[in-house]
């Protein structure tokens, strides 16, 4: 009996084992693409032209020419420099304006997002009527279509608007984007019905009690939530190339892919500039980004 | 009238107005300039406006651009999808297994969730590039020819690569807590019952999560065609044949300003998503039914 258990036991160390170096494979490569970005951007520009001159001066021109040896894919640069990001952060106020950009496209929305979307999970998790059971519907399959499907009506409304090429057309269908109501409605209807009864028998009106009971409770989703709009607006790409004809409004993700060609020796320097806020906030929020994800599970709710 | 469940009238004032800007929004932003989406589609131009049935949607159906991104993004979808569903699932079990320190493999696995597309890609060309680390190290083990691998017929799953590196952690997450939510004793029974390992996998803790499965395999569809942007990013305005996708049509066609060529488009789009997450959610219905509360 006592060495059927020492086999059980042992089998299950070895296959804890092999678990774990699998788990350890996977991590090094969910983990090396950011790392090589963060290492790279310490390099000196002329370590990375050595390094990658090659690869970003024939990028667009494709000239078909194999050259061996001249990549070097590095893991520790020769000598830690700040090179990179002096030369962003003081001779290249373009990449500071384009980061600004950025902020001022997305900011707007993950607020105002969120603010309309508490109001009216308020009001989707508490009304019992058919026709707002319809229009949830709606805004849950609005929420499933491509951007291919809404960046034309999107454009129509812009233009009808005269809002095109302004950052408006960007911010406000951001603003009306059902995503934030969808996830805080499901939220709000678990607040216990209890509540709201007790505050409104102590007299409260119910505005008080959205504001000291619901918003209070529903807290660390509303968060969530704001971590999760962050995170998709920072990202855009499509948006800007559609209603922003005007290049210089562009958030610094479009213009990312443009310096890629043309000032190698800083790209690392920006693309990590640009993923600082994200980061940041995923060492601050980390547990609001894994709650926002649950509850973002499960389309009937 | 049915009885409500809450006591107390729940649609008062309040309640209501609370909905009112969100709604109008919707209204304003989505709903209004979708049923002129839908009118364009039907018309011949904005200007006439003579009524042509589906010759809009002949046209582009007619058209080889349009074709080949209708192909293209079918393609990339399904070769995205499938391992994006099934690999999150592994991961979510590795992390449900007894491997020491899984908040901090959990941070890494989610990382490139906050790491912006715009910032990596630069690693994608230093690896995939015909001058890149991925040819020297094949010639290098195997004296392999080198390929220009975003040029040639791989282009696809180097593309795929940096969805599932993206994505993954993501649906990790969804397979997680949906595990959370499961009934212990249930498991606890079928293995004092001698369940095997892969008994208590595939007849209980598959059929609990078929409605995750079901939610990843729409989202990372619906992620999948927001894949314009990693080709983007990586390849500029005009990219290789292969990489030619829905998103380039559509921005392409937005140049030129054809309305009846965009809303056509947008409506075929929409059709086959209502198709699939239909199909999906039948599905959904009748093999795991059973087991949803």
């Amino acid at each position: 009996m006592k060495a059927l258990t020492m086999t059980k036991k042992v089998k299950k160390t070895i296959f804890t084992v092999l678990l774990t170096i699998i788990a350890v494979f996977s991590a090094v490569v969910f983990i090396l693409p950011t790392l090589l970005t963060i290492v790279n951007s310490f390099m000196t520009t002329s370590e990375i032209n050595a390094n990658y001159g090659v690869i970003f001066s024939t990028a667009s021109g494709g000239s078909h020419t194999y050259i061996s040896d001249k990549i070097n894919l590095k893991l520790i640069p020769d000598k830690v420099s700040f090179d990179q990001y002096k030369t962003v952060l003081l001779t290249s106020p373009d990449y500071l304006i384009k980061f600004w950009n950025s902020v001022i496209l997305t900011l707007p929305v993950v607020i105002f997002q969120t603010a309309v979307a508490v109001f009216a999970s308020y009001g989707f998790s508490r009304v019992k009527s058919r026709i707002v059971d319809a229009i949830f519907m709606v805004y849950i399959f609005l929420m499933l279509m491509p951007y291919q499907v809404t960046m034309v009506p999107n454009y129509i409304v812009a233009e009808k608007l005269n809002i095109l090429d302004t950052r408006w057309a960007i911010i406000l269908p951001g603003i009306f984007s059902p995503f934030a109501v969808f996830l805080l409605t499901k939220v709000m209807k678990r607040v216990p019905s209890a509540f709201y009864e007790a505050a409104m028998l102590d007299g409260a009106s119910e505005f008080s009690i959205f504001v000291n009971v619901y918003v209070p409770v529903c807290r660390s989703a509303i968060f969530s939530v704001m971590v999760l709009i962050f995170i998709d607006y920072w990202n855009m790409v499509e948006q800007p190339l559609i209603l922003l004809s005007d290049t210089t409004m562009h958030p610094l993700s479009v213009f990312l892919s443009k310096i890629n060609t043309q000032e190698t020796g800083i790209a690392f320097a920006v693309a990590v500039i640009y993923m600082i806020p994200p980061m940041l906030l995923f060492l601050w929020g980390e547990d609001y980004l894994v709650e926002g994800i649950s509850y973002s599970g499960g389309v009937k709710g | 009238m049915k009885k409500q469940k809450r006591p107390g009238n729940t649609n008062t004032p309040f309640a209501v107005l609370s909905m009112v800007p969100s709604i109008a929004g919707v209204l304003i932003f989505f709903i209004l300039p979708f049923f002129t989406v839908v009118y364009y589609s039907i018309v011949d131009n904005p200007i006439t406006h003579e009524f042509v049935g589906l010759e809009n949607f002949k046209a582009i159906f007619g058209n080889k651009a349009f074709i080949t991104a209708a192909k293209n993004t079918a393609v990339l979808s399904l070769i995205t999808v499938p391992p994006a569903v099934v690999l999150s699932m592994i991961l979510a079990m590795l992390m449900e297994s007894s491997i020491p320190a899984k908040s901090g493999f959990r941070s890494i696995f989610l990382s490139p969730v906050m790491v912006p597309a715009a910032s990596v890609v630069l690693i994608w060309q230093v690896v995939f590039h015909y001058n890149g680390s991925l040819n020297s190290w094949l010639l290098e083990a195997f004296g392999a020819e080198p390929v220009d691998w975003l040029k040639s017929k791989y282009c696809l799953v180097v593309i795929a690569l940096l969805f599932l590196w993206k994505n993954l952690g993501y649906n990790m997450i969804l397979y997680l807590s949906a595990l959370a939510g499961m009934p212990k004793d249930l498991l606890e029974v079928a293995e004092l019952e001698g369940a095997g390992r892969f008994y208590r996998f595939f007849r209980i803790k598959l059929r609990y999560l078929s409605p995750t499965v079901i939610f990843v395999t729409i989202l990372s569809l619906i992620n999948s065609f927001k894949l314009f942007r990693e080709v983007y990013l990586l390849t500029g305005d005009y990219p290789y044949e292969g990489l030619y996708l829905m998103q380039h049509y559509m921005n392409n066609t937005f140049r030129t300003l054809d309305y009846q060529k965009l809303s056509s488009a947008a409506i075929v789009m929409m059709i086959v998503m209502i198709v699939i997450i239909g199909t999906l959610i039948h599905f959904d219905n009748k093999f795991g039914g059973d087991i949803e509360e």
